[in-house]
């Protein structure tokens, strides 16, 4: 049986845009607009979309590094206990920064430079009760053993580290308080595509060993194939679809998410394959169009999908749940 | 196929390494670099001889800098008198020395002072955002709008001419450079992925601003005091002139050199003038060469 670790309802992080000599509010970009999603323990959850399609919002959200406008993000304890957390005041929600945890993209900024990675990870373990130095110390060396770097790194400072190497101390700075769920926020986008494979592996390896669960930030399909259990595709600040990660790519029921697969490349040159060339660009979140948000780039849309938004359906496919939001699905939907 | 010597090196590094003696050289990472940098090293060696010098100034000149000696009155430089006399007698290298005192305490201090002030509040502000932002830099600009010489004049006025009074007002006018370059610094930082890094484990605003995020806004700010200290110096010397600053009386670099107003002394006698002239450069050089060695060397990306 799977359990839930987070409840994601109707969350929307909406940017007020403000002008004008007194700042007035004259609009608002709407980042993430309303997302429903269920993370379950134990699994890899991949979120892909176009650039600016909100995903890294939604996984900053959930950490409250980003307080979102409206909606709920409940987390769910071992012993079922549900919190609502976006609703808590900074003092409150310490026991849950605990467990949720969060690795950056660019592996050039995530760390201090000013410090020794010693002296930039303690203050976390200092905060959450581990007293002594030396037990600080063992707990850092012993991550950096695990992530395959050695115990004396730690007196370095971050330029002595090449990108590969920091994005480690990055996954050794998210697992020191020991979390239940990581959000890799584009974890490996900077990196070379051999240091990729490098950490991918790494982080599955630390998957099972730790019993963690990710939400995988990313925009590399390719990537997502491999790794996720479950894909959910972004478009515009919501989801347009969720489903187990081999559906996507065998009962694609969203079009836009058949133009994402459409576009990833094969390394089989006797393999034709029909790209399908959105066009135009991601309408603006400030005002984004009426009825579906996909709906002008669309090469399937109809009258139905310039007037009504369509709401995320539940299908079933292969025996298994499948997400979508499309007027122009004609399997039943299952209630 | 015979090792190459700079195998060789690295086999030896690498054998140091093993034994793990590379760590010793940790300790002094910054004192090293900063000894490498040999304009600072000069400027804090010739820094440290005039406050010295300052600070001693009683055990290494004989003469009293205040007492008036009209028989020995425009003397030029001689054994007796290293710099000469000025125009009631006095002993100039005497009066340089304790006029050393009282303004590097005035440059440095009301600089530093500045400095905390305007650090405390800027990077507090600049983490922060919001209203207390926004209060925080309009002060600043009220602050920065008043004349110097007006608030002087009032304070002045008020309470009657001292060295703290003007020290006050270098504070009051100066915090608001200060605020606002540590305000810039800490506006692009707090974007950086590290300080959200601290934000997700629910760190305190205080450990985060003050002590991760400050180090990294440090280095235009330490340029930034030094430069300041001269020009306060250079402010002190000029209000002093005006009768605003100092009291006359009290031998102060900038008291010193005010005689060289008179066109008289200026074209005849240059040893009233010159020597703390060129004292007066020679201090603010070094300030700056010491800011620069700092710079460099608490700059952990740059490699020395």
């Amino acid at each position: 049986m799977k359990k839930e670790i987070l409840k994601l309802r109707d969350v929307k992080v909406h940017f007020p845009i403000q002008a004008g000599v007194f700042n007035r509010v004259v609009g608002h970009v709407l980042a993430v607009d309303g997302v429903d999603l269920d993370i379950f323990r134990g699994e890899v959850l991949g979120l892909a979309g176009e650039s600016g399609c909100g995903k890294t919002t939604l996984g900053k959200a959930i950490l409250r590094l980003v307080e979102p406008t409206g909606g709920e993000v409940k987390y769910i304890s071992k012993n079922e206990e549900e919190t609502e957390i976006t609703s808590l005041e900074k003092k409150e929600m310490d026991p849950f920064r605990k467990k949720l945890q969060i690795v950056f993209q660019d592996p050039h900024s995530s760390l201090n430079p000013s410090f020794t990675i010693f002296g930039s990870l303690q203050d976390p373990l200092k905060k959450f009760g581990v007293k002594s130095k030396e037990e600080r110390r063992k707990i850092i060396g012993d991550l950096l053993e695990a992530v395959n770097m050695r115990r004396e790194y730690m007196d370095r400072y971050p330029h002595e580290f090449s990108g590969g190497q920091r994005q480690r101390i990055g996954i050794v700075r998210a697992l020191c308080l020991e979390p239940e769920l990581i959000v890799c926020d584009e974890a490996v986008s900077a990196l070379d595509v051999s240091i990729q494979a490098q950490v991918l592996k790494l982080l599955m390896q630390l998957k099972k060993e730790k019993n963690l669960t990710y939400l995988f930030i990313t925009h590399d399909l390719s990537v997502t194939e491999y790794l996720c259990d479950r894909i959910a595709v972004m478009y515009l600040g919501r989801i347009v679809e969720l489903c187990d990660s081999e559906d996507l790519y065998q009962n694609t029921l969203h079009p836009y998410s058949e133009a994402l697969i459409s576009a990833i490349p094969v390394a089989d040159l006797d393999k034709q394959t029909k790209r399908i060339v959105l066009e135009g660009d991601v309408p603006s979140p400030v005002n984004p169009p009426k009825g579906c948000p996909f709906h002008p780039r669309c090469p399937k849309a109809k009258d139905i999908c310039k007037t009504d938004v369509p709401k995320l359906r539940k299908y079933s496919t292969n025996g298994k749940e499948h997400y979508a939001s499309c007027h122009l699905i004609d399997l039943p939907e299952i209630t | 196929m015979a090792k190459s010597s700079l195998d060789k090196k690295f086999d030896q590094i690498r054998k140091r390494e093993e034994e793990k003696t590379f760590s010793t050289k940790k300790r002094s990472r910054i004192v090293s670099k900063f000894l490498n940098n040999r304009l600072a090293v000069i400027g804090l060696i010739i820094f440290t001889i005039i406050i010295l010098a300052s600070i001693f100034a009683p055990l290494l000149s004989p003469y009293d800098p205040m007492r008036v000696d009209l028989r020995s009155m425009r003397q030029p430089p001689s054994f007796a008198h290293w710099f000469g006399t000025d125009s009631t007698g006095r002993d100039v290298f005497t009066r340089v020395l304790f006029g050393g005192r009282v303004s590097i305490f005035i440059g440095l201090g009301s600089a530093i002072l500045s400095a905390v002030v305007g650090i405390a509040v800027g990077c507090y502000a600049g983490y922060k955002g919001g209203w207390i932002d926004v209060i925080a830099l309009r002060i600043s600009e009220i602050f920065m709008s008043f004349p110097q010489i007006i608030l002087v004049l009032l304070l002045v006025s008020i309470t009657g001419q001292s060295l703290f009074n003007l020290m006050a007002i270098f504070i009051l006018t100066g915090w608001g450079g200060m605020y606002r370059l540590a305000r810039a610094r800490m506006l692009s930082l707090r974007e950086e992925e590290y300080v959200q890094a601290l934000r997700s484990f629910g760190l305190s605003t205080f450990t985060i601003c003050y002590k991760h995020m400050l180090p990294n806004a440090l280095s235009p700010i330490m340029v930034n005091i030094t430069l300041s200290t001269a020009m306060f110096i250079l402010t002190e010397a000029g209000l002093s002139f005006l009768g605003l600053g100092v009291p006359l009386n009290i031998p102060t670099w900038g008291n010193i050199l005010n005689v060289a107003q008179d066109i008289l002394v200026l074209q005849n006698y240059w040893w009233m003038w010159g020597p703390v002239g060129i004292v007066i450069s020679v201090f603010v050089l070094c300030v700056n060469f010491i800011g620069d060695g700092l710079r460099d060397s608490t700059d952990p990306s740059q490699q020395g």
